[in-house]
């Protein structure tokens, strides 16, 4: 590696110790602050792993039963604490198996750092024994990998890694390390990285940009702020509620912006997208003024590219220059920081109400209310919903907790109706769409996070994709809360087969285990509800748990979620039925 | 912004790192975008590479593709260009048999007016080393194709541009932070 093209930390002492690669990158881990890590141990990492029974009280390695679910249980640490998620794996299938997971977290940004074994350098090319190229498979799918040869280029490798997970638009990284190098011994000393030279994660915020926009906004009738998660990643919740509150412009969040701002702030109008709520949707074509942060104009937000806000101006603020124009012209780009950006925005921005604008959403909101939302939370059929489980989890969470879910209605549900006062509380696979990411996420949001209720809603055709991570649950004492909201069916596809293949229900029906036993199996208290009186004492009970908790509800077999977009639909045409 | 389909040249500063070649083509693949041409050599500056690429898209792709190229953390710039704006070139060799250059008189004809260059003569085969354009060298190998080619190859386009670049002034930038 050329040491030229990085800046690093100087390590003033100068010193250096002899040790072997192994011990080197346990030790570079704990230099980054990591105390927790996710994995599976295999024969091309084994002395990795015997450095870590030799250091387990500096630091803790938290066995799962799948390598998918260490890199989900390393993005839920992430998701909910800012900081680098950490998965390890052997050689092999344990790499291929942290694929998924690499991918769902550069789909959605999130600082990964995986770290695979590999076999002895000599044995590279030969079709070793668990070879596997997995440089070339993560490549397309990680912000940065690398294959390390000899131990002397460990430091410089996860300094470097660590500092281009976090820094700018955050990602996965991954580092191969061959069996020889972690045997290998060096003279070992640790600098964090500064800087790459090739690399320029924040772009300087143009300040003309910023005037430009704020004139835009002051002299709109109509502006409409989208956020994503951009704020998040930026740390710029408390910028983006004083630009709101300061100019009045109604906002929306995607589902990765949940939760920026708490959902029960009078400004925050709902969520956009395919099954976001009705007025934002509607209202995006409305507009005179749109002012995307943080977002990139994915299509499940935008529906139909060519009737995407094509009466408003676009402002679009971003830290990644290759999403201005990508999908969506702006006509005002602001490249750089959010938090800086959001921050010079406030100081330009009138002091505005925008009320008759506002009383648009209102009276959406109360079209969608009667048609959608007050069956959906207040149903008044026999059958139960899983919009009234949120409902119920919200009375008793007190919209204190973080809700982890999985990918389908049910996650839809749970974006819709969940309330949120904190800020990272919404963890759930926006992009990649990978089903089998709540429960292990939920492990690595509550062991990052102790102190806050995780409850992980899933449907139950995801949840049987990462199952064995109750395994993970029961040994490690996780707390998670597991609601599993079971309607027998994969529920998204069978509501597209519905809407769209003439109720041909291919391979969408489920035929269950019982959760229960098995969850019982698992020693975490679990129960079943099947009918509307149960359900509240159920809930009660479960987040008054200090332990790990199931909650199965069988929900209404055949129920949809709505407002939908159909997909390749304008936002305009969002349907309520 | 022109919708129509044109050939561009791509070209891309980066660091000399194994796997970044993989990394950059995978952008075009992904994008379902045939790559014509591909060079990759040490560029002007020390232990900086260039990459040279070549591709039929609409310049609106062209954009996307170079930011999908500058957001590789390795990548230090990446700039599009039509043909206009470039100097560029390739270059090809011919190894035919030596006997044709007796027997067939025409053949000496070709070789002085096309601008080429004899690498090497032996008893069995000479080797003809040609610069220029694609259609010239393309003619040459038409005129060859008719007494028979033993082996035939071309490179890839190679360019500079007439605007700077002004990649030096970065990395004399990073230094100075």
């Amino acid at each position: 590696m050329n040491t030229e093209t990085i800046k690093k930390e100087e390590n003033k002492s100068g010193k250096t110790e002899r040790i072997t690669g192994s011990e080197a990158i346990i030790r570079c881990l704990i230099a980054e602050g990591v105390k927790t890590l996710y994995g599976y141990p295999g024969g091309a990492i084994m002395p990795v792993y015997d450095e870590l029974y030799k250091y387990q009280d500096k630091i803790h390695h938290v066995l799962t039963r799948h390598e998918q679910g260490a890199a989900h249980a390393a993005q839920g640490y992430a998701r909910i604490s800012g900081k680098v998620g950490v998965a390890m794996a052997t050689s092999g299938p344990g790499a291929t198996n942290l694929v998924t997971g690499i991918a769902d977290a550069q789909i959605d940004s999130t600082p990964l750092v995986c770290i695979t074994g590999q076999v002895p350098s000599p044995l590279l090319g030969t079709d070793a024994f668990q070879e596997t190229d997995i440089v070339g498979i993560s490549t397309p799918v990680t912000k940065w990998n690398v294959q390390v040869t000899r131990a002397e280029e460990i430091p410089e490798a996860i300094a470097k890694a660590f500092y281009i997970a976090k820094s700018g638009r955050p990602g996965p990284v991954l580092i191969d390390i061959t069996k020889d190098a972690q045997f290998a011994e060096f003279d070992f000393k640790y600098e964090k990285c500064t800087g790459v030279r090739s690399y320029l994660p924040v772009p300087k915020t143009d300040k003309d940009a910023v005037t430009e926009a704020a004139k835009l906004i002051n002299s709109a009738k109509k502006p409409f702020i989208v956020w994503g998660q951009g704020v998040i990643l930026g740390k710029a919740e408390a910028e983006l509620k004083a630009v709101v509150e300061k100019s009045g412009v109604p906002a929306a969040w995607t589902i990765l912006g949940a939760s920026a701002i708490p959902t029960s702030h009078p400004l925050n109008v709902g969520m956009v997208g395919m099954h976001g709520n009705y007025g934002p949707n509607k209202l995006t074509n409305e507009c005179d003024v749109l002012i995307a942060i943080g977002m990139r104009f994915d299509d499940r937000v935008t529906g139909n590219l060519n009737t995407y806000a094509k009466q408003a101006k676009v402002i679009h603020f971003d830290i990644d220059p290759a999403e201005i124009n990508k999908n969506v012209k702006a006509d005002v780009a602001v490249l750089g920081d959010a938090k800086e950006s959001l921050s010079l925005l406030l100081d330009a921005l009138n002091t505005n109400t925008h009320e008759a604008w506002h009383q648009e959403f209102k009276d959406l909101y109360a079209v969608e209310y009667d048609a959608v939302i007050k069956a959906d939370i207040l149903p008044e059929k026999e059958g139960l919903t899983m919009g009234e489980v949120l409902r119920q989890i919200n009375i008793h969470s007190g919209g204190d907790a973080a809700i982890v879910s999985d990918v389908g209605q049910h996650q839809m549900i749970a974006c819709r109706y969940a309330e949120f006062n904190i800020s990272k509380s919404n963890i759930t696979s926006g992009g990649l769409g990978t089903m089998g990411f709540a429960l292990p996420a939920a492990i690595g949001a509550k062991m990052a996070a102790p102190n806050r209720e995780v409850v992980a809603i899933i449907g139950d055709g995801g949840y049987q994709m990462n199952i064995q991570e109750l395994g993970t649950i029961f040994q490690q004492k996780v707390p998670v809360k597991i609601v599993v909201l079971n309607n027998e069916f994969l529920g998204m596809v069978r509501q597209w087969q519905q809407l769209f293949f003439d109720k041909r229900y291919a391979s969408t029906e489920m035929t269950n285990p019982d959760f229960v036993t098995i969850a019982k199996g698992y020693y975490i208290e679990a129960k079943r509800v099947t009918k509307r009186d149960e359900l509240e004492k159920a809930v009660k009970e479960m987040m008054a748990s200090k332990s790990s908790y199931f909650l199965e509800v069988c929900v209404e077999k055949e129920d949809n979620v709505f407002p939908m977009i159909p997909s390749g639909a304008s936002v305009s045409d969002v349907r309520l039925s | 912004m022109s919708q129509d389909i044109k050939t561009f040249t791509i070209s891309v500063y980066t660091e000399n790192n194994i796997g970044l070649l993989n990394r950059i083509s995978a952008i075009f693949q992904r994008r379902h975008i045939n790559i014509e041409s591909l060079t990759t050599s040490q560029s002007e500056i020390k232990n900086v590479n260039r990459f040279v690429i070549v591709v039929k898209i609409t310049e609106d792709q062209a954009i996307k593709v170079v930011r999908q190229i500058e957001k590789q953390v390795e990548a230090i710039r990446a700039y599009y260009h039509t043909n206009e704006e470039t100097i560029y070139t390739e270059s090809c060799m011919f190894k035919i048999k030596s006997d044709l250059l007796f027997e067939e008189p025409q053949i000496q004809n070709i070789i002085k007016e096309s601008d080429s260059r004899i690498v090497t003569v032996n008893k069995t085969f000479f080797v003809l080393e040609k610069s220029g354009r694609r259609h010239e060298i393309e003619e040459l190998r038409q005129k060859f194709d008719a007494f028979g080619i033993m082996q035939f190859v071309r490179s890839g386009r190679i360019s500079v541009t007439k605007d700077e670049m002004k990649v030096s002034e970065l990395l004399e930038a990073f230094k100075n932070q």
